[in-house]
């Protein structure tokens, strides 16, 4: 999977391409540590070329959530979500964990 | 009856998706309903990787399915451990981020996702899955 990465002055944009499951979902988890590792705790990821995502996706964004909001230095939010993968989000009851942007570029100016 | 055989890894499951996006395209589901079925079948094959087998490359995924028209009959057979849904907790998905556990949602996924899901095991005939999708969306429902 290839994702895209552009360290902005308020946060990183994290662009992932293609499908989300348990094959790819360990290289996503791989950028967000390497991004956290580098003290980086506001993360925008735009999900707009993301066409399928599984519950080990789902995992990612939720364990990438606790790690950054821990000592409220940071969050993850979400943008450009399509409809397919609204729906599972609000399936796993994760509707509630994230803020989500019509656009990339809202994402980015909410920090 | 369409069958296809895939390696239990993976990388199988864009494989195993697409086959049954076949199967539902040929059901003339519609296009929410052929997501939800991709994501119910990813599901499934992920938890027998994870479970039955307890690992990659333990095992095969035997994929096979019936179309008529606006149904689709998945069934899904492996060779590991017994599976008892039974066993499985429900996710409580009202408990606030940190309590939050990781496993429990592939079956919620396809409880919710299919009309119906039925599991048996026959001894050395493994595990079979049995899930049916028609027409109408499950999504909307909730």
């Amino acid at each position: 999977m290839d994702i895209e990465k552009s360290e902005l002055k308020r946060c990183v944009l994290l662009t992932p391409h293609g499908r989300i499951d348990s094959a790819t979902a360990p290289e996503l988890q791989k950028e967000i540590n390497e991004t956290t590792e580098e003290g980086n705790y506001k993360l925008v990821l735009d999900f707009s070329d993301v066409d399928f995502i599984s519950s080990a996706g789902l995992w990612v964004l939720v364990n990438a959530q606790k790690k950054c909001k821990r000592f409220n230095r940071g969050e993850v939010v979400l943008a450009n979500v399509p409809e397919r993968i609204h729906d599972a989000l609000d399936l796993a009851g994760f509707i509630p964990y994230f803020k989500m942007f019509e656009d990339s570029t809202t994402a980015v100016g909410s920090f | 009856m369409e069958t296809a055989t895939f390696p239990g890894n993976y990388y199988s499951l864009e494989a195993i998706r697409n086959f049954y996006k076949s199967g539902a395209e040929q059901a003339g589901l519609d296009e929410k309903a052929v997501y939800e079925v991709q994501l119910a079948v990813d599901e499934a094959a992920s938890n027998i990787i994870d479970h039955a087998y307890g690992g990659e490359n333990l095992g095969k995924i035997e994929c096979s399915y019936r179309a008529s028209n606006g149904e689709l009959e998945i069934i899904i057979r492996d060779f590991g451990k017994p599976f008892d849904p039974g066993l499985v907790n429900s996710p409580d998905l009202q408990k606030n981020l940190n309590n939050r556990k990781v496993r429990g949602l592939g079956l919620h996924f396809m409880n919710s996702l299919m009309d119906s899901v039925e599991f048996s095991f026959n001894g050395h005939g493994g595990n079979i899955l049995t899930m049916v999708k028609s027409h109408a969306s499950q999504l909307n429902c909730i």
